[in-house]
């Protein structure tokens, strides 16, 4: 018996030898875990919005709430990305190119949106930037909260840590020798920082904009406060799901879950592309 | 272009890097800062660069001051250990780098600077290249495309840090013959710094031997081998014995014995000779020792000996001796130096 075994391990075999143990206990593993916590439910999204049929599919996808709930939960999450990403890459320049007092503090508080409720962070912005609230009333009469402008506030919130966190290790490796290569070849400051350190960090500004994105769309508590949830203006895609499982449209809810997780898969997909295209050519970056 | 500098100090945090240095570079010389690491050999690369700026003296360019002149504005090429190549440009990118950041009034046209870029690619020979990535050619290659770019811009000097560090030992013999070449050919100011002895006594020159912050001395290959000017240099370059002896009414005395040899000036000091400047004697006034091991290397032999007279503590030597000489593990050697060197103390 070990015979055969040997004989159809030579002929076919899932991965190449290893002096690694353990491939069969990590895989198997993953596989059961990926199963339970993402695959199946995700395959039961499916199932339930496969009840709909194409036509009620279709019908739910065209719907001009559909759209405009997807329109602003993807514009917003988009937006919000950008300007983190000009937004964390400061920040995570001066925290790893200076050294000052309560550097540590700032380095800590760049967390925060993570660790903080959801909710909390809603009611607080929108305390703010409400029409009466201390920086809303600067503005006035340009309004900010109740308006999408109030959902990228309070998504830039939410999605910064992501973008300072992907893009500060990297900026810590920088060569300072690669500066000073350029500065001998003539560059100014300028020239250094726009042509040869940003470009270098660019695949990890890249996966620092794809995760803040993609959390920017999936996004709920924080946003449904400062939104105001106006249908076709201010209410994102999230919410409409959850107006619809209250209004027990099950198969309605998952139709429109079954959309944003396509595009969602669609671009986070085009983004890993990029990604490993680039890797390709600058080696391990 | 000369460079001079004079009575150059440089302190990290207080401690001093390099100590009152002096140097004068002439046009189209190649030139090997050579010492142990924290000799302060890179520091004063650095410092003709304007990577970093002296706590006192100065750097003069040809009559120029250049002492606080920055980077830019030196115009010199640098190339670095590990290369520093801009690893999201190509290799025709990276060469053209320098052009193409000069301001618009400078700036050579854009298929100025693509002729430019290949020639400079034929002449490292890299021709068909350009297109490549760094991370898609070998260590010798990429140090190349550095030389290259760092010629681009017609620098007034061009200073390699430790350029042959990072190599295997075959590759960098290889760039080693190949700078030498590339120097004869361009007649570029040369400044290299290195540890590796063979390198800078091959390559260079002058050799600048440095140690502490100091030049210990300045010579040909010939001055700083043949004639070290210090004990350092001469135990740093070549191998070399050391021992303790007096000189004595020209005679000089190893722990109270003479040894056959003869020096004018009289005093304490350490005598200092080469494996090879050794003659095997029959003859009471020479040093001998017990032979405690005997090596075949190529046409010679090295025989490790531990010589001391009766009561005193022994101190191990290396000789060079004939293949056919009677020297087994065991027996007594006696010998004299015929070429060394007495630095008093």
């Amino acid at each position: 018996m070990t015979d055969t075994a040997a004989v159809a391990s030579a002929r076919w075999r899932l991965k190449r030898p290893s002096i690694i143990p353990g491939f069969g206990l990590t895989l198997g593993f993953s596989l059961v875990y990926l199963s339970l916590i993402i695959l199946i439910p995700i395959a039961g999204l499916f199932w339930r919005s496969a009840a709909l049929g194409w036509s009620g599919f279709f019908a739910v996808l065209t719907d001009e709430r559909t759209l405009r709930a997807l329109y602003v939960s993807f514009g917003t999450a988009f937006v919000a990305a950008l300007v983190n990403v000009v937004f964390g890459v400061i920040t995570a320049w001066m925290l790893t190119r200076y050294d000052f007092p309560g550097r540590r503090l700032i380095d800590a508080m760049v967390d925060l949106p993570f660790a903080l409720p959801t909710a909390v962070a809603g009611i607080a912005l929108t305390a703010l930037y409400a029409p009466q609230g201390w920086i809303g009333s600067l503005f006035m009469p340009f309004r900010i909260a109740f308006t999408p402008l109030g959902i990228v506030v309070a998504l830039i919130f939410i999605g910064l840590p992501f973008v300072v966190r992907t893009v500060q290790p990297v900026m810590e490796e920088i060569d300072r020798e690669v500066e000073e290569a350029a500065a001998t070849l003539g560059a100014n400051r300028f020239q250094t920082v726009s042509r040869v350190i940003l470009p270098g960090l660019a695949p990890a500004i890249l996966t620092g904009f794809a995760l803040a994105f993609a959390r920017g769309v999936g996004e709920y508590g924080s946003v449904i406060f400062i939104a105001g949830n106006i249908p076709y203006v201010s209410e994102i895609a999230p919410l409409l799901i959850v107006i619809k499982l209250e209004e027990f449209n099950y198969a309605g809810a998952t139709a429109i879950a079954t959309i944003m997780l396509l595009i969602s898969f669609a671009m986070l997909f085009v983004i890993n592309l990029i990604q490993a295209w680039s890797r390709r050519r600058y080696g391990n970056a | 272009m000369e460079v001079t500098i004079n009575n150059i100090r440089k302190e990290f945090d207080r401690f001093p890097a390099l100590n009152d240095v002096s140097l004068k570079i002439a046009s189209g010389e190649l030139i090997a800062l050579l010492g142990p690491s924290g000799s302060g050999k890179t520091t004063l690369l650095r410092l003709i660069a304007g990577l970093d700026f002296p706590t006192a003296g100065k750097i003069f360019f040809g009559e120029e001051d250049a002492s606080h002149h920055s980077v830019q504005e030196r115009n010199v090429g640098f190339v670095f250990q590990h290369y520093a190549l801009f690893r999201h440009m190509t290799v025709a990118e990276n060469i053209g780098f320098g052009l193409k950041v000069r301001p618009a009034s400078t700036r050579p046209a854009k298929a100025e600077i693509r002729r430019r870029v290949l020639e400079l690619l034929d002449m490292v020979q890299l021709g068909g290249l350009e297109k490549r990535y760094p991370n898609q050619l070998s260590g010798g290659q990429r140090q190349r495309v550095a030389l290259a770019r760092a010629m681009a811009i017609e620098p007034r000097i061009l200073l390699l840090d430790e350029p042959f560090g990072a190599l295997d030992a075959k590759v960098r013999k290889e760039l080693r013959r190949w700078l030498r070449e590339f120097h004869d050919r361009t007649g570029h100011t040369t400044v290299f710094v290195t540890h590796d002895q063979e390198e800078a006594l091959e390559l260079a020159d002058r050799v600048v031997v440095m140690s502490q912050g100091r030049i210990e001395q300045v010579g040909s290959a010939d001055d700083v081998y043949d004639r070290p000017g210090s004990p350092f240099v001469f135990s740093f370059i070549g191998e070399s014995s050391q021992l303790p002896v007096e000189v004595k009414e020209g005679a000089v005395l190893f722990q109270g014995q003479p040894i056959g040899i003869s020096e004018p000036a009289g005093g304490v000091g350490e005598l200092f000779f080469r494996p090879e400047d050794v003659a095997l004697v029959d003859a009471p006034d020479a040093l001998f020792g017990k032979v405690t091991a005997c090596r075949r290397l190529a046409g010679t032999r090295i025989a490790e000996i531990d010589i001391a007279n009766d009561g005193h503590a022994p101190y191990h030597v290396e000789i060079e001796v004939p293949l056919h000489a009677p020297i087994e593990l065991g027996s007594e050697a006696r010998f004299r130096p015929t070429r060394w060197k007495v630095f008093r103390k």
